[in-house]
């Protein structure tokens, strides 16, 4: 069976649930072979080998970190050019897409970003303009390079012995042009990242403002949600501007999507339409987001969210 | 310090969009043409950068004639000249041959920076800077949010998931940035009038330097097999709070195991 060759996404080692996501893609086509690069492996090993990686290239080392990008795609264009996988999967983040923007280009191949399902002979979903429209591509020269969305596949364990291949990679001069100062966390705290988080609950217009997202954030904690925002509340300096859920801001697709007081403008859909579950909270019965949703409460917001916090909070004992 | 901005003319950010059943392409008549915004952003930056460190700044616009518009747009917002990359054999290029054609062209000018926004509210792969600065061998400096130049240095805070990267690159460079960075001008009356007499030139694919062979639909090394409009959600449950919408809203998040 082809390998599949899979970038793991990861904190200090620690795969994020994304990886698993496509590393359990992989095994549907083929055969999963994850690629390691930067510090940590030991945080990594484990969790790759219960997903189900039958081959793990490790490139580890600090000057794969110190520089931006390019590092993860020289590693990349190296295994590619050894294994002749039959695809590379790379997680669709943000950086995620520009490795496998430049590995495209290193190797001569085509580019899909934004796959929501991948399908026999690599034909991938992607779903446009917002969720409005589907589109089946595939990739028609070189090595499918593939970036999947994070939440597109549930990561099931199917545990393996992976052979371990160490890779070392003489970076060229190319990819050591941007170093990486420093690095500041402006984030703290237990909540999910907003692209792969399974729950997101969102506050637009209707919250007023930047004094009452505590009561979205509450919402949020009560379900281990991350906490997003229409473009009218960061635009109006209410919630940073990286929580901007939008056409111009990011694109989830949690399982639970919760609106409240954002009134559904075709800027925001475009941001969050295919969300499995969609929820909305608003006082204007007229408001587009009641196009989207599979459940929905006409009212303040001040009221219904808190009373749901504090009953979620309740059951929860 | 010479700046070249590359702008792309997309369907207006508030519209429907759609697909042309006969090619399988983005439908660019069915709804109103303006500049990508992000981009918006990024001639901004440069003119704010111009005004500091000196120079020329350059629109590179790849686009069918419509989008002369666009470059007008970025003229009359203060650029110095434009170049107009336009050739139906470009037509229904995808972003890997839109990179190779903007890196032929930009290796006709003299820049020391490409800036451009990091995506484009049509694509929204935010693929082409990091491509461009790949086929360039040029740093990558992407997803700024603030971004400074010093002694040859560019040095940006990087837009991450948790907060910035502060990362730094030598000159010349490529230079993606992200809405906040700055807020656009408005163009003004006389910045209008003044765009009407700026240089435009027009080049052809094969006067950028690219091959037939490497652009256009025909060649895409990505192909649209099939699409759909995806059938409307069908309609949910909606309530009014009569005091209990907490309440009713939980018991919908209960029977969807969420709770």
């Amino acid at each position: 069976m082809s390998k599949i060759l899979v970038l793991v996404d990861h904190t200090d080692g620690t795969p994020k649930k994304v990886t698993l996501e496509l590393l359990t893609k992989a095994r549907m086509l083929g055969e999963p072979a994850a690629v390691f690069v930067g510090q940590g492996y030991a945080n990594a090993k484990d969790r790759l080998a219960e997903y189900g990686a039958a081959t793990v290239y490790v490139a580890e080392g600090s000057e794969y970190d110190a520089y931006v990008v390019a590092p993860k795609a020289e590693v990349l264009a190296r295994v590619v050019a050894d294994t002749s996988p039959a695809a590379v999967f790379v997680p669709s983040t943000p950086e995620g897409k520009e490795v496998a923007a430049r590995l495209a280009i290193k190797i001569g191949s085509g580019v899909i970003t934004d796959a929501v399902d991948v399908r026999d002979g690599f034909v991938c979903e992607q779903s446009v303009f917002g969720g409005a429209t589907i589109v089946q591509s595939k990739v028609a020269q070189g090595v499918p390079v593939i970036t999947i969305r994070p939440n597109s596949t549930a990561p099931e364990p199917a545990p393996a012995s992976p052979t371990e291949e160490r890779v070392t990679v003489e970076l060229p001069e190319s990819a050591t042009l941007v170093q990486v100062v420093d690095r500041v966390v402006e984030k703290k705290g237990a909540r999910p990242e907003l692209s792969e988080a399974a729950v997101v609950v969102s506050g637009g217009r209707g919250v007023g403002g930047a004094e009452n997202f505590g009561v979205i954030e509450r919402l949020a904690d009560s379900l281990g949600a991350a906490v997003g925002a229409s473009r009218a509340a960061t635009d109006a300096g209410w919630y940073p501007h990286q929580y901007q859920v939008g056409q111009t801001g990011q694109t989830v697709s949690p399982q639970l999507y919760i609106a409240c007081g954002i009134s559904g403008a075709i800027q925001h859909r475009a941001g969050m339409q295919t969300s499995k579950t969609i929820v909305a909270v608003n006082k204007d019965p007229e408001a587009p987001i009641f196009e989207l949703v599979d459940f929905g409460i006409v009212g303040d917001l001040f009221a219904v969210v808190p009373q749901a916090t504090e009953e979620i909070e309740k059951r929860k004992g | 310090m010479n700046i070249v901005v590359c702008v792309k003319q997309v369907p207006d950010t508030w519209a429907e969009k759609r697909l042309d059943p006969s090619d399988k392409t983005l439908d660019r008549d069915s709804a109103d043409a303006v500049m990508n915004e992000l981009d918006e952003y990024a001639v901004e930056e440069a003119l704010r950068l111009k005004e500091k460190h000196g120079g020329e700044v350059i629109v590179l616009s790849m686009g069918p004639d419509k989008a002369v518009e666009t470059i007008r747009k970025a003229l009359s917002m203060g650029a110095d000249r434009a170049v107009h990359l336009v050739d139906d054999a470009l037509s229904g290029s995808d972003a890997v041959q839109t990179s190779y054609a903007l890196a032929q062209a930009l290796s006709t000018l003299q820049w020391d920076l490409v800036m451009l926004g990091s995506e484009s509210t049509d694509a929204k792969m935010s693929v082409v800077p990091a491509m461009l600065a790949e086929r360039l061998g040029r740093p990558q400096l992407s997803f700024a949010n603030k971004v400074e130049i010093s002694d040859g240095t560019v040095r940006i805070e990087r837009l991450t998931d948790v907060g910035h990267d502060v990362v730094q690159g030598p000159l010349p460079a490529v230079v993606s940035v992200v809405e906040k960075i700055n807020e656009p001008r408005y163009p003004s009356f006389k910045g209008i009038m003044a765009a009407k007499k700026k240089p435009l030139e027009t080049l052809s694919a094969a006067d950028a330097g690219s091959e037939p062979s490497r652009v256009g639909l025909a060649n895409a090394p990505c192909t649209v097999e099939d699409f759909a409009v995806r059938p409307p959600r069908q309609a949910g449950t909606i309530v009014q709070d009569e005091g209990d919408g907490g309440h009713k809203l939980v018991e919908f998040l209960a029977s969807q195991k969420f709770v």
